[in-house]
């Protein structure tokens, strides 16, 4: 191949006919709730760790529709599990269990911080 | 009553575009690439339409590749295009017709800056003056060559000796047409169906023969982008983006591409070989490019003038296994001869793209 000094940058376009769903797929069979989640970005908000690591229950549930597990699981370890988004979801998702959840079926557990 | 109201509404899309008597501006670039368009613009509208379209050998570059790479200011872009003006005013001319995509949308933007800010005018009068003791009027009608192109399909449509189709299967051919960002994407009302529904090369393409296509990245930038490319460091940014239109048109099966701007046609064309070398990938049929031309070369195509005086020998990708499939009759021979049949040299053959 000829060397011009550049290159292509992959394509930064979601081909959602290819990409592998299967960890939300079983998230939704553990927590249903997550199909209610209207993403309006209140846990976003309120999460003490979002302004310092980018975490945001919000983004993860869209990275898991979108086959992006691994800015789904930087962010998941970014949680403290304060429980605060919990709190304010206006669908009343408990979503600190629904990543202590996704947590399991990644098998990144949090129990030792739980 | 419903349709009544569409018909408003898409009449709010349209553009009125003056029948004759324009002052022609050519672009700085296209000759080089493509030294048979504009010599055909004027051969289709002037020669054999008889419309009043006249040029001077004193205009100059319109300053929007300096403008847009950020290396001159406004002002300075302001002043060159007000110094066009004004050559269009002494030859007695109202309105403007620019071959570029990127003047069109330059001169349009100067006049659109200058309606918000008269003082700014005021102050390129005086610029122009000081600079050249030149004065000028503001053109009544800037238009795009393509809009005069759009407007005349008809005309041109009455005299084609060929048409879009497969000369075998009688199916018309499938096109993909792409629009300048400049052209209506900026000032939507300047051009013909707007910044969304664009027909200013569909219209062409279906006049004559061809059915247009529809794939989701259509309307996306053709990677030009000026700095995208100017600057060598970004030019991955330029080549990604022609390389998704590609990938996105690519399941249509095209098999041409029109285009009505100077620097989409070079860089859907030049970086079909650039993805080729780096990925191994064509994109028509037998390893072969999707061809890609100006509206004027299609336009000439249409009226059966030869591929090779209309310069088609000067693009990367080769244009023979489109005309075969209309049936343009064509000598390859003398492909690379020039006027006079004089030698214009045989390019080097890329190692993947297929060529001939």
């Amino acid at each position: 191949m000829m060397e011009f000094g550049f290159s292509l940058s992959p394509s930064s376009a979601v081909d959602l006919d290819k990409v592998d769903t299967s960890r939300f797929d079983r998230l939704v069979e553990m927590e249903p709730q997550a199909r209610i989640c209207i993403g309006c970005g209140s846990c976003s908000a309120t999460c003490t760790a979002e302004p310092y690591s980018g975490m945001s229950v919000r983004k993860v549930l869209l990275g898991l529709q979108r086959g992006r597990d691994a800015e789904v699981d930087r962010m998941l370890a970014a949680c403290m599990l304060c429980g605060k988004c919990t709190m304010v979801c206006p669908r009343g998702i408990n979503t600190r269990h629904l990543i202590l959840s996704l947590c399991r079926i990644s098998g990144k557990g949090k129990e030792g911080k739980a | 009553m419903i349709y009544k109201g569409k018909q408003k509404i898409w009449s709010d899309y349209q553009k009125e575009i003056p029948d004759d008597h324009w002052f022609y501006v050519r672009s700085c670039i296209r000759q080089s690439f493509f030294p048979g368009s504009e010599r055909y613009f004027l051969g289709i509208c002037r020669d054999m339409l008889g419309k009043d379209i006249h040029e001077t050998e004193h205009h100059t570059t319109c300053g929007g590749i300096a403008y847009h790479s950020d290396t001159i200011p406004q002002e300075t872009a302001m002043t060159i295009v007000a110094r066009q003006f004004a050559l269009m005013t002494e030859a007695g001319y109202k309105n403007l017709v620019a071959s570029c995509i990127t003047s069109f949308g330059n001169y349009t933007e100067t006049l659109e800056t200058w309606r918000e800010f008269p003082e700014l005018e005021a102050r390129i009068r005086e610029n122009l003056w000081k600079a050249c003791r030149r004065e000028f009027e503001k053109p009544e009608y800037v238009a795009h060559a393509s809009d005069l192109v759009y407007k005349f399909r008809g005309e041109i449509a009455e005299r084609a000796k060929y048409h879009l189709v497969d000369k075998e299967t009688g199916e018309p051919l499938r096109i993909v047409e792409h629009i300048g960002c400049h052209y209506s994407k900026m000032f939507p009302h300047k051009g013909v169906g707007g910044a969304e529904y664009p027909c200013v090369l569909s219209g062409m393409a279906e006049a004559w023969g061809g059915k247009v296509i529809d794939y989701p990245e259509r309307r996306h930038c053709c990677g030009f982008g000026f700095r995208q490319y100017l600057v060598q460091a970004n030019r991955g940014y330029s080549v990604s983006n022609t390389h998704k239109k590609f990938e996105s048109m690519e399941p249509y099966h095209p098999d041409v591409i029109i285009t009505n701007c100077p620097g989409c046609p070079y860089f859907l064309d030049r970086w079909q070989y650039v993805i080729a070398e780096q990925t191994g990938k064509t994109y028509g049929r037998n390893g072969f490019g999707i061809p890609v031309l100006t509206y004027e070369e299609l336009a000439g195509l249409v009226l059966g003038i030869d591929p090779w005086d209309l310069g088609l020998q000067i693009h990367q990708v080769a244009v023979e296994p489109l005309l075969d499939k209309i049936g343009i009759e064509y000598d390859p021979a003398k492909k690379y001869l020039g006027l006079n049949e004089k030698e214009i040299m045989k390019p080097g053959l890329p190692h993947v793209l297929r060529c001939c």
